[in-house]
């Protein structure tokens, strides 16, 4: 234990280090150090983590705290650096040190033409891992917390990136102050899982839960105390995974290099939402209308995303939709009480996603920074390696048999059926429909951007295949995208399922949905199936066949083809609802109730003792500024009162 | 009396009030041409300020936090038959204070070194002067003591503001001293009424007499107005806008960074530990008043066209959250609000200092004259960044702990003022990475960034200490927890107002230091 113990520790610590050298002396010792002691560390941490998963594979998964060093201790509260080796963070460490690792080797040959030094992008790679690894491997929440944060701040540096580009600096606010308004709800219920249930220690959690089954909590009404802690907590996930109503920082983060995409799409940064609440299984376990709520809005997201993902032109934006649509399947299964196929399609995904986003990437690359694919076309010729990669990847984002995602796409698919409630089979109907959707996008994709004639000779002309460093990392991952979901299956869901998490995830063994698969009628496990390869025929019919229909159906359904186009509105929405006002609301403080009120108080006052009096009365005169000061005075007359008579 | 108990170092504190007076003196004495005056000045303060930051440090090393009741303490009959004395001493709360004021202030001296350049001399005496009336009102015991520092603190700030400071530096530094001069006449009323119903003004042993609830009412609304207005509490914050932006930026440093922290010690010594009952009364109108500020000032710092102003109305926006943790009157709260205080204390002077060293290269501190800063300072981009994000709350900064700490505490009293205080995660991020985003990132589009240069070794000598604290407080808070933490809940107990006070009042910290 004290070798895997020390082990765990290089890999969570490793890419801190190579985060602190590369970012603090990488301007001394230059790009090629600093790119290769990132890499050096990420290496490590890499080979260090799958050494842990060996060590506990070998001797069966046993909880062990890995104690670091002090933290906050206040009054009552406590809360601890500790690292959690189960089955649960380890199998995660080692999926994200490795993704990682690929794509840092992969950022080496994408970043190679940028003029200025690249050593930031680098540290802030290694920055994402390390707060990734803080996340999965917290013992508390606080730390967890912690980590959480870190992954916000690290987007936000990396969607920054080409912090010149005004887009880019806008993408990067927007993707920390979402993330934030969803942290604000996750740190509220952080607070009252401390305040009602005495600690934020994991095991003291679960252990006090039992306890407080019955406890209530009043809000808008008496609510069942866990329900409140567990909606809290899933709408802080909700942020972070980018569902529906707090989704939209997900698409504008591609503005960021296409490593980053990659990273944030696959390992370090989406996936954190599902990771919480697969932690915080036991609870959510007791929860059952969040969990209603979980299926309704992952199936609303997983249908929402894939629609969107249909009608757009960028390349990555298409594959950010379909990560965004792949969480609500996730979700899904948390909802349904399927931890398991949901850890199972969250590392197959990892995968597969990366593989596609890298593989993107080598598009975009080949034909130097173009990302319209209706100015692509024809490519497959040119760049038949990645173009492997891609059908590689899409077969497994589709879930065809036998590549990665059909085994835990299905298993999402079967739970949610056998959950037997309808808000399952909502899922089960969403689900469907989006399997069958994510295929014809996929090939859409595919097609347009492989097929066909080349729309663009000169970019077509000048395509190449991306150089080695770009293309080790696609090849290992699709290897990883063909076999990862034969292999694991066993492991997460299959036989062996209860002895892999050994209690790292809530549930009864031989009770939960997940002991039920097997049972599945045979008709319905075959549905996702059906309907992906219908998505795949028909997007060969739109756009390879007769490539005229997508473009007559856009015409003659103008206003859905539209609504699709623009997101469904919700940026324009929020933009009308939310940041317009507030822009107004701010100006009119200021101006209005601050320098036209509170300042010209002392200036009134001093007219006043000076003599002139009359002057003092202009403050009623009935201006806006006055009504919105006695309406701030009214406030707080109105907020005292609540609070004292409560 | 209490001066059975061992004394370690029986003047150690004194030297620490009373060094800077010598400062004073010794620039006062020196003799020559302006330019050796002026360099002498510039030594002999930092010099000085930095002994006595290392003195504070060693009294912070030798402190005993598990020892209840004061340390370090001096008590010299002064006016012995009326009941007043001079009488200093500290706890763990005050220490960490004395430590903020003895550690900022070298910083405001190298971060004046080559922007104040009229009237050095009498510049670096200002600010000798506001730290030994600064450690004096932190380690005063005294009410009349306390009183008499507190309204000291005025001379030299006002001075500093309307000596050095911007354009309209007279009109705010009247304003400053009439709005503090004004507030403190409640205080002085209050210190009277107490002086008469006890016959003492020793602080130590007001905490334990019992005053009636009527009374308690009466002095708690004195204090409430004398230190609202220095904290600020909305609506009493006229001054500060113009007060924090025409102020030269150490002044800046010193009247946010530890000014504002006065207030905010006073709210908690006389307001919240001396007052119990009346706290309890008064709690929902200044927690209402402390989420007003949170929200109102971080939504009028989003519309400011001037960087300064931003910092000055984010600043504002935080002393919210510590009227806030204050009034819970629950140990986490307080703990919160004192972690908050000093880890607003140190970001909010590196802020101060980031902006000061954009708008000193280029004489202006509008928004709109940058774009692309970052192209041509990159290290002050990242220390920037840094603070920024830990002025937003990050965790691994110190902030986060304090918010973090208060959060609980509110959420004791209400879910509504945990989520509609907590709002300031979220406005907060809105107006800092706005102004970030405004003002170091962009294109370069020439104009007075052109003309930029990193920062020089006088400005990585103030902002590398306060990265390094901020940091500090957020990875390892015990080495400050530990201090105040048993005194805030020792303090805290008779009020048994909270259940989960007593097992760790009986069970010392132990292991974090």
């Amino acid at each position: 234990m004290q070798t895997a113990s020390f082990l765990f520790e290089v890999a969570v610590f490793a890419p801190l280090i190579g985060f602190l050298v590369a970012g603090c002396f990488g301007h001394l010792m230059g790009d090629g150090a600093a790119r290769f002691t990132t890499i050096a560390f990420m290496t490590c941490a890499a080979l260090a983590a799958i050494g842990v998963l060996g060590f506990e594979m070998g001797g069966g998964m046993n909880t062990v705290i890995v104690p670091v060093a002090d933290w906050v201790h206040a009054a009552g509260f406590r809360a601890d650096w500790q690292l959690r080796m189960d089955a649960l963070s380890v199998s995660v460490v080692a999926m994200v040190t490795v993704v990682s690792l690929l794509v840092h080797v992969y950022s080496v040959g994408y970043m190679a033409h940028e003029s200025r030094p690249v050593f930031r992008f680098f540290s802030y790679l290694s920055l994402f891992t390390f707060a990734m690894l803080m996340l999965v491997t917290s013992d508390n929440l606080l730390q967890l917390f912690f980590g959480w944060e870190g992954v916000g701040l690290a987007s936000y540096l990396l969607i920054g990136y080409w912090y010149d580009r005004p887009s880019a600096c806008a993408a990067a606010i927007k993707a920390f102050v979402v993330n934030r308004v969803a942290d604000l709800f996750f740190l509220v219920g952080i607070s009252l899982i401390f305040i009602r249930l005495g600690s934020v220690s994991y095991d003291d959690i679960f252990a006090a839960l039992p306890a407080h089954v019955n406890d209530t909590f009043q809000l808008f009404g008496t609510h069942p105390l866990l329900e409140v802690i567990a909606t809290l907590l899933f709408i802080g996930a909700m942020g972070k995974s980018a569902q529906l109503f707090l989704h939209t920082w997900l698409p504008d983060a591609m503005e960021g290099p296409t490593p980053v995409s990659a990273l944030i799409h696959a390992a370090t940064m989406v996936t954190a939402g599902i990771f919480l609440m697969v932690r915080m299984s036991p609870l959510v376990e007791l929860a059952p209308v969040t969990r209603d709520l979980i299926v309704l809005i992952g199936g609303t997201t997983s249908f929402f995303a894939a629609t969107v993902g249909l009608v757009q032109p960028d390349i990555k934006r298409t594959i950010a939709y379909s990560t965004c649509s792949q969480l609500g399947y996730m979700f899904v299964a948390v909802g349904v009480g399927a931890y398991q196929a949901s850890m199972f399609h969250l590392t197959t995904h990892a995968f597969f996603k990366a593989l596609l986003f890298l593989g993107a990437g080598c598009v975009i690359h080949a034909v130097h920074d173009e990302q319209d694919m209706f100015r692509m076309g024809g490519l497959w010729r040119k760049i038949p390696l990645t173009y492997i990669a891609m059908w590689i990847g899409s077969l497994a984002l589709a879930g065809i048999f036998p590549f990665a995602g059909y085994w835990s796409k299905d298993a999402i698919l079967e739970a949610a059926w056998m959950s037997g409630n309808g808000m399952g089979h909502y899922g089960w109907l969403m689900g469907c429909i989006t399997a069958f959707l994510t295929a014809l996008y996929s090939w859409r994709l595919i097609f347009l951007v492989f097929h066909g004639r080349p729309r663009d000779g000169h970019l077509y002309e000048g395509a190449h295949e991306s150089p080695p460093s770009m293309m080790l990392p696609v090849v290992l991952l699709s290897f990883g995208a063909v076999v990862a979901g034969l292999a694991l299956e066993p492991l997460y869901i299959g036989a062996r399922h209860a002895a892999f998490w050994n209690g790292a995830i809530a549930g009864v063994p031989g009770q939960s949905v997940i002991d039920r698969l097997e049972q599945t009628p045979g008709f319905i496990a075959l549905v996702p199936t059906f309907a992906a390869v219908l998505g795949i025929a028909v997007a060969y019919v739109c756009y390879v066949a007769s490539p005229g229909i997508p473009g007559a159906l856009a015409r003659s359904l103008r206003p859905l083809y539209l609504f699709l186009l623009n997101k469904w509105y919700f940026d324009e929405l929020y933009d009308v609802a939310i940041i317009r006002p507030y822009r107004a609301l701010a100006r009119l403080l200021w101006k209005g109730a601050d320098e036209g009120v509170i300042e010209a108080i002392p200036e009134g006052l001093a007219r006043l003792t000076s003599g002139s009096a009359g002057q003092a009365v202009r403050v009623q005169t009935g201006s806006i500024a006055v009504y919105a000061f006695s309406m701030l005075i009214g406030l707080v007359v109105l907020l005292s009162t609540m609070l004292f008579y409560r | 009396m209490d001066d059975v108990r061992p004394n370690v170092h029986p003047i150690l504190l004194s030297l620490v009030t009373y060094l800077p007076l010598a400062g004073v003196v010794a620039i006062l004495l020196t003799r020559g041409s302006t330019q050796t005056v002026e360099t002498a000045a510039r030594w002999v303060a930092l010099w000085t300020s930095g002994i006595v930051f290392a003195l504070a440090v060693i009294m912070w090393a030798e402190f005993d936090p598990t020892r209840p009741g004061m340390q370090f303490e001096q008590q010299i009959g002064w006016a012995s038959g009326a009941g007043i004395s001079y009488h200093a001493g500290l706890d763990g709360i005050s220490l960490m204070f004395v430590l903020l004021s003895a550690f900022l202030t070298p910083l405001s001296i190298i971060g004046g070194w080559r922007q104040v350049t009229g009237r050095v001399r009498d510049y670096m005496i200002a600010m000798l002067l506001l730290e030994t009336t600064l450690i004096g009102l932190f380690s005063a015991l005294d009410l009349v003591l306390f009183y008499v520092f507190y309204e000291a603190t005025l001379l030299p700030a006002s001075l500093m503001i309307g000596i050095w400071g911007g354009p309209r530096r007279v009109w705010a530094s009247l304003q400053f001293f009439l709005f503090t001069f004004g507030g403190s006449l409640f205080m002085l009323l209050a210190l009277l009424a107490m002086w008469n119903a006890t016959g003492t003004t020793d602080i130590v042993a007001l905490q334990h007499h019992g005053f009636g609830h009527a009374m308690q009412c009466w002095l708690l609304a004195g204090f409430i107005i004398a230190f609202g207005v220095k904290l600020p509490l909305f609506p009493l914050h006229a001054w500060l806008p113009d007060a924090y932006t025409e102020a030269p930026t150490p002044a800046s440093v010193m009247l946010s960074g530890v000014l504002s922290k006065a207030g905010a010690y006073g709210l908690l010594r006389f307001g919240v530990l001396m007052f119990p009952d009346a706290a309890r009364l008064f709690a929902p109108l200044v927690l209402t008043l402390g989420v007003i500020a949170v929200i109102y000032a971080a939504m009028i710092a989003l519309a400011q066209t001037d960087m300064k102003r931003v910092i000055a109305y984010s600043s504002f926006s935080h002393m919210g959250v510590i009227a806030i943790g204050l009034f819970t009157l629950t140990p986490e709260g307080i703990d919160g609000a004192i972690f908050q205080m000093l880890s607003h204390g140190i970001v909010i002077a590196a802020l101060f200092f980031c902006v000061s060293a954009v708008s000193w290269r280029t004489e202006t501190r509008e928004i709109s004259a940058f774009s692309g800063v970052a192209h041509k300072m990159p290290v002050l981009a990242t220390l920037a960044m840094l603070f920024v994000m830990a002025n937003i709350g990050l965790p691994g900064t110190g902030a986060f702990v304090g918010e973090f700490l208060v959060m609980v505490g509110a959420l004791h009293v209400s879910f509504w003022l945990a989520f509609l205080g907590g709002t300031s995660m979220i406005l907060g991020a809105v107006y800092m990475l706005v102004l970030y985003r405004r003002v170091l990132f962009g294109a370069d589009r020439g104009g007075v960034v052109a003309l930029l240069r990193d920062l020089t070794g006088q400005e990585l000598a103030v902002l590398v200490p306060l990265a390094v604290v901020t940091l500090w407080m957020g990875v390892h808070p015990g080495s400050f927890l530990r201090v105040f933490d048993p005194a805030v809940t020792g303090l805290l107990h008779p009020m048994a107002t909270v259940a989960t006070v007593e097992p760790h009042v009986v069970a010392p910290l132990t292991g974090a230091g």
